[in-house]
């Protein structure tokens, strides 16, 4: 039969919530810095976008020491954080997200870039005049025509998340039930003989969630780019 | 009023300009290139001169010495394009609905359907602006920039995009505009035939520069040099 046991099943539920919450608390971020790297010049923009590519090119395992230099429980931010907001990374499930939204983050800003960079800026100027600020335009014009990329960034985002291995063992390590994610469990399983079985059903329920997550976001991004050419 | 009086070197081509509309429908005349666009852009807001003036009823829009540059959506300018640029995510009726939406105004019934009428397009309402014919689409435009109720329009050769048996259709709309709107028009075109219809005066522009202003008598005088 197929069962997964309480600690798989714990790795699979704790994935999909660090996934989430990882993609939705990265998104505000994501749709910022896409726009500003889409529409405005100023100095310091390639740096700016070498920095936001960096986790896609750094080995993830050194993108997840670097997170403990500046967000471990005695790092810089991370003293900080801890003292003055009681958010803890180390250890939690809470660094899991972090390192997941910084490793998709450069997936998420470029698919969002593209769709923003797509839309034709004279709609935007027959927007303002016709009295549109430009926070108006924004909300009104330029993110409703995004929408096929920012659903394709989040999607991408979170099946990214979902994968994450290597920053978040090197962050955050490997405990069960709190920075065990399904990558994790499967790893720890194939390195003990009795674990093929478990670790195949994991793998099992991994491509599962992979294929929904894909199939949802083709349909998503099919509906809203229909909207908006007027279906 | 509107009192134009501005320079902008786009390139190496340079536009300096000055000019006064009152009422009525102002043509801004002469062939591609002659910086007719760049003229109402620097009217809208949407290009910034080097330079100069654009007062409108006693309200400065622009003034390089006084450091005043007033935005697009702070201007009550309509603007008609030439491609008409409807939102297409928006049906016919958010389109024109738009100008009011921003405006913080309540909804008017008798003005929306007033510039319905006068344009035709109340079987229109409900559809996308990807379902809609080149004239469908220019008279969409048209009353989505009336219905924010302007102080001036300005028309950047709202026909050149459109066959000749559209244009014939348009133009009754459009001289209904001049006359029904109570709204001083500015009309960018090449084409003598096709404003002589609709000018009460004509500016001429020729490289930049205003060579001529004066009455429809102008189109006719040019006519003979200016292939439509």
């Amino acid at each position: 039969m197929f069962e997964l046991s309480p600690q798989d099943w714990t790795a699979v539920q704790l994935s999909l919530r660090v996934a989430a919450v990882s993609t939705v608390v990265a998104l505000p971020f994501g749709i910022a810095i896409a726009t500003l790297l889409a529409r405005k010049e100023f100095w310091g923009k390639a740096l700016l976008d070498a920095m936001v590519l960096l986790p896609l090119v750094l080995p993830p395992v050194v993108t997840g020491y670097l997170l403990l230099i500046v967000f471990g429980r005695r790092a810089p931010v991370g003293a900080f954080l801890a003292d003055h907001f009681g958010i803890v990374f180390s250890f939690r499930w809470t660094g899991a997200a972090l390192a997941c939204g910084i490793m998709a983050f450069p997936l998420m800003v470029r698919a969002i870039r593209l769709s923003i960079e797509a839309i034709d800026t004279r709609l935007e100027d027959a927007a303002a005049t016709l009295g549109a600020n430009r926070v108006w335009r924004f909300a009104t014009i330029t993110l409703p025509l995004a929408l096929p990329g920012i659903i394709a960034g989040a999607i991408l985002a979170f099946t990214r998340a979902l994968g994450e291995f290597g920053a978040t063992i090197t962050f955050v390590s490997n405990i069960p039930g709190e920075t065990q994610t399904i990558s994790a469990a499967i790893y720890t399983l194939t390195q003990v003989p009795s674990g093929d079985a478990d670790a195949l059903k994991l793998v099992i329920v991994s491509v599962i969630i992979s294929l929904v997550a894909l199939i949802a976001a083709e349909w998503l991004a099919r509906r809203a780019t229909a909207r908006i050419h007027g279906a | 009023m509107l009192v134009v009086e501005t320079a902008k070197q786009l390139g190496a081509f340079a536009v300096n300009v000055s000019f006064i509309s009152e009422s009525g429908a102002t043509v801004l005349f002469g062939q591609s290139g002659a910086g007719k666009t760049s003229v109402i852009n620097m009217i809208a807001g949407l290009l910034t001169p080097d330079r100069g003036r654009i007062v409108l009823d006693d309200d400065v829009l622009f003034d390089s010495k006084a450091r005043v540059d007033v935005p697009p959506s702070r201007r009550r300018i309509g603007y008609v394009f030439q491609e008409g640029r409807l939102f297409p995510h928006f049906s016919v009726q958010r389109n024109l609905d738009y100008g009011r939406w921003m405006s913080g105004h309540a909804f008017d019934p008798a003005a929306f359907r007033h510039a319905v009428e006068l344009l035709d397009i109340g079987h229109l309402l409900d559809r996308r602006p990807g379902k809609l014919s080149g004239g469908e689409r220019q008279r969409v435009a048209v009353g989505r920039a009336l219905l924010m109720r302007p102080r001036l329009l300005l028309l950047d050769e709202p026909l050149a995009s459109l066959d000749a048996a559209r244009k014939r259709e348009i133009l009754p709309y459009l001289e209904r505009l001049r006359d029904e709107a109570h709204v001083p028009l500015i009309y960018v075109s090449h084409d003598a035939a096709e404003v002589r219809r609709i000018a009460t005066r004509v500016v001429r522009l020729e490289a930049g520069v205003v060579t001529e202003t004066g009455g429809v008598e102008l189109l006719d005088a040019t006519h003979a040099d200016m292939l439509a």
